[in-house]
């Protein structure tokens, strides 16, 4: 591996890790929001204590989201300088606007939540929860306008003097119609993968609490909705992906050849792909422009205007890897909703589910987190070999003068200490969860007061 | 407009060294400090709700330099690749312990973390004040303002300095300084105690060391630092803790200014040849996103300073460190 590819993969791995952790906490923020407000509203227990439940594991989540964020904001300078100094006018807003409009917010205002139950007026404590909720989506919103001006560059202009890029206008760069899809897309997978989070610990820990059995069938209404939820926003994306960036739907298909009416392979075999495959008839060009006998472009008519239009090499990313990035992810997700269905009719009206369905529930949490990442998998690989779509090429985004021996250096780094973090993590949530929902009452006579800290 | 930015970047480096330089200065003290699990914990306590919000100045910072000068922020993050990844993996064990820490009541997970809290903290301090001193020194810039060398020693022989070393140890004694200041302020009992004779004790230790250095070398700043060390450690010693801490968070503030100035209008030196070296101007964005980000700052900054105080102020109590029997 060369020092392109081994900053490729550092890269790739410290950002599918962030996104391990950022959905959690988007949806987590807004479920323990919502479930804050029903207790305001209902005045019922049971509320403030999943309340509490649902924000110990925010916390959790939170503080590795907020440290492997860190890392990615400096991620573009130390190994993808050349970009930063090119496209940093464009992308560095970004990321000065999301940190003063999201970060503090999220920051103070979980901290004043989190710290606040007894020493806030309820109303306001309740209202620092929202706000916590507000900022994680603010937050998403920005960061994917950063990444749609890489699948789709808008509003800027070339500075003939100095070779750089110039915003235009931080608006247009907001509305860019690739984020527009991308926003909603990503706010539901989301929630599908919190909901499922819930769930999961919802059914293991059903058996020996009641009172888990409403976080379970919150959870699961949470991932089902998101479900439908993602596979409407899913079916926009795709359409407008198609219109800026034809070649990734071709290359989702590996459709090499220009075909009028073209068909959705569920699954096939190859190399070369697809030589074997059970196909449903239209439905690709129904997915990519709404009509069934619409015509969509091949890979191998893409390269040629590619070639055309940008010079002479190759414009096709990895086929196979898009190909199946794109089914794991719709399969994979659309199971983990279809589960959350199946689970709320067979708990319906007080039922218990079957044996056979709870042993495996407590995993569902990783269906969805896999199809978020098959998801980011695909949109950005399938963009290659653009760093930027039509503007850079990956390999000259690369810092210059990096070395593979500092890259292997910090690629060891990075993977043994987020190994740690995951497993405590993990170990944490598990503690957390085996917690009784309802606080026993307090021994009679009290310890001294030991320091939440 | 370029310089207006230039004065943004360096506030918002300057609240961040301030700001989270305390946190981190509890970070490496609080575990030493405090004698039992009890002591240690009402020490990091009082940073609990506000270390996080600190960070984010971090991210500022770095938000502002990438914004307005990203010629500066490439050359910056790409030359000093490993000390940058070195410090953000200390960075997330940090963050980490420090969340982690209260969240299993068991005493070893509890050590655990206390340990890292304390160890992460001291080793990102010192990392920052050898970054600092390379700030000031300069990187070998060629021509493109791309660093030379090769393999590991490229990112890493910046370090290996005497300045370097001067500058971690600095930044060590003004990362105790204010933690043991901040501690007084906000703890009662044995900690607050002893963080009230470490002030004072560091404070004299610190002044005689950078008067040595500062007679050493004739540097205006190294003595100006012994002058503040000094007055702290008076301060300290007289009760008086909220002057002590704001007259080390100013100290600390103006050796960034310092730092960040010190060759006025290039922002980082070339050692190869000072021909080379990056300016503002060289470095600048454009003036759209300079007015785009102006905006923005002007309207959403006072807000999140509004509301970070408010925190500040809803946790005002001082944290108890005794153990009252009940
Ligand atoms: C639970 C997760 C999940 C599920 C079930 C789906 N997706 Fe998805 N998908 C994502 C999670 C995701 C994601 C991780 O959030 C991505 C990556 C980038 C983005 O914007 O969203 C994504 C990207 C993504 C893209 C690529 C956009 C680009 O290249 O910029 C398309 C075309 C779709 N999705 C379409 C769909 C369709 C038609 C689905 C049908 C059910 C679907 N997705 C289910
Ligand atoms: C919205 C913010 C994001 C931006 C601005 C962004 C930008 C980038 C950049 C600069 C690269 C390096 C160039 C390259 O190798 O293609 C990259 C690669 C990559 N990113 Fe993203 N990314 C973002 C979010 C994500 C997320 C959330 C994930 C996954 C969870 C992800 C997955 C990947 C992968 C797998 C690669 C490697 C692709 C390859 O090298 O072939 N990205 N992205
Ligand atoms: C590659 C680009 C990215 C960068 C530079 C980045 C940067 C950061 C930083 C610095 C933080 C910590 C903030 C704090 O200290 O409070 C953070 C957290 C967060 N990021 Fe990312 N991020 C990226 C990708 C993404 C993506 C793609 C999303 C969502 C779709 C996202 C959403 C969030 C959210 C919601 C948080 C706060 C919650 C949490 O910490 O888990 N980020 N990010």
């Amino acid at each position: 591996m060369d020092v392109l590819d081994l900053t490729r993969l550092q890269f790739a791995v410290v950002t599918i890790y962030h996104y391990f952790f950022v959905p959690l906490s988007i949806s987590l923020a807004a479920t323990a929001a919502g479930l804050q407000i029903a207790w305001l509203r209902t005045k019922k227990d049971q509320y403030l204590h999943l309340t509490k439940f649902v924000g110990k594991l925010l916390i959790i989540t939170f503080a590795v989201g907020v440290v492997t964020g860190l890392v990615q904001e400096f991620q573009f300078g130390m190994g993808w300088s050349a970009f930063a100094k090119f496209y940093g006018d464009v992308f560095g807003p970004t990321l000065a606007v999301e940190g003063m409009l999201a970060f503090f917010l999220e920051a103070t205002f979980l901290a004043l939540w989190y710290f606040g139950w007894d020493r806030l007026p309820r109303l306001v404590h309740t209202a620092t929860i929202v706000i916590v909720a507000i900022g994680t989506t603010i937050s998403a919103f920005v960061i994917l306008a950063g990444n749609s001006f890489m699948q789709n560059p808008v509003a800027y202009a070339m500075d003939p003097s100095t070779g750089r890029a110039r915003l235009t206008s931080f608006t247009d760069l907001l509305l860019n119609k690739v984020n527009m899809a991308a926003f909603p897309h990503t706010l539901a997978g989301a929630a599908m993968v919190g909901g499922a989070l819930l769930m999961g610990i919802g059914v293991w820990r059903l058996r020996a609490d009641d009172g888990f059995r409403v976080l379970a069938r919150l959870g699961a209404w949470i991932t089902a909705v998101g479900g439908a939820a993602v596979a409407i926003t899913g079916d926009t994306l795709g359409k407008t992906i198609t219109e800026v960036n034809p070649m990734k739907i071709a290359a989702a298909e590996a459709l090499y050849h220009t075909t009028a009416s073209a068909p959705f392979s569920i699954v096939a075999s190859g190399p070369p792909l697809p030589s074997f495959a059970i196909k449903i008839p239209w439905l690709l060009s129904f997915l990519a422009t709404g009509s069934p006998t619409a015509t969509v472009q091949g890979i191998d008519n893409l390269q040629q205007q590619y070639a055309a239009t940008y010079g002479p090499g190759s414009y096709i990313p990895m086929v196979p890897v898009a190909f199946w990035t794109f089914r794991l992810m719709i399969g994979i997700g659309t199971l983990a909703a279809l589960v959350a269905v199946l689970y709320l009719w067979r708990t319906r009206k007080g039922r218990t589910a079957p044996r056979w369905l709870t042993r495996w529930l407590p995993l569902i949490p990783l269906l969805p987190a896999a199809a978020n990442t098959f998801g980011w998998v695909f949109t950005e690989t399938a963009r290659q070999p653009w760093l930027a779509f039509g503007l850079v090429k990956t390999a000259d985004g690369i810092s210059p003068g990096l070395t593979s021996a500092e890259v292997i250096a910090s690629l060891i780094g990075f993977a043994v200490v987020y190994g740690v973090l995951a497993v405590l993590w993990l170990k944490l949530v598990r503690h957390t969860s085996n917690q009784p929902l309802t606080p026993t009452a307090a021994p009679v006579a009290a310890p001294e007061p030991v320091p939440v800290y | 407009m370029i310089n207006f930015w230039f004065s943004i970047v360096v506030l918002a480096w300057v609240l961040f060294f301030v700001l989270e330089g305390f946190d981190f200065g509890v970070g490496i003290l609080g575990p030493l400090l405090g004698r039992d699990d009890h002591e240690r914990g009402a020490a990091l306590t009082t940073i609990g709700p506000f270390w996080d919000g600190n960070e984010v100045w971090l991210v500022a910072a770095i938000g502002a330099t990438f914004a307005a000068f990203p010629a500066w922020y490439a050359a910056l993050l790409s030359g000093l690749y490993l000390p940058v990844a070195a410090l953000l993996l200390l960075l997330a064990v940090r963050g980490v312990a420090l969340e982690f820490r209260g969240k299993r009541d068991s005493r070893r997970w509890r050590r655990g973390a206390e340990v890292a809290t304390a160890v992460s903290s001291a080793g990102i301090v010192a990392l920052w004040g050898a970054l600092l001193a390379v700030f000031v020194r300069g990187l070998a810039l060629d021509s493109t303002g791309s660093v030379m060398g090769h393999g590991l020693s490229r990112s890493l022989s910046p370090l290996w300095t005497t300045s370097s070393l001067l500058g971690a140890l600095g930044a060590l004694l003004a990362a105790v300084l204010l933690g043991s200041t901040f501690l007084s302020l906000r703890t009662s009992g044995p900690v607050r105690r002893r963080a009230r004779s470490l002030a004072r004790w560091s404070g004299t230790v610190g002044a005689i060391a950078l008067l040595v250095v500062g007679v050493a070398v004739l540097s205006k700043y190294a003595l100006i630092a012994a002058l503040v060390a000094f007055v702290v450690a008076t301060l300290a010693r007289v009760g008086r803790e909220g002057l002590a801490f704001a007259l080390t968070g100013l100290g600390v503030a103006g050796s960034v200014v310092a730092v960040f100035t010190a060759h006025g209008s290039v922002v980082l030196p070339s050692t190869l040849n000072p021909a080379w070296s990056l300016t503002m101007s060289g470095a600048a964005a454009s003036s759209s996103s300079l007015g785009l980000i102006t905006a923005v700052g002007v309207v959403v900054l006072p807000g999140v300073v509004a509301y970070q105080v408010f925190s500040y102020w809803v946790f005002r109590r001082r944290v108890a460190s005794e153990r009252v029997s009940s």
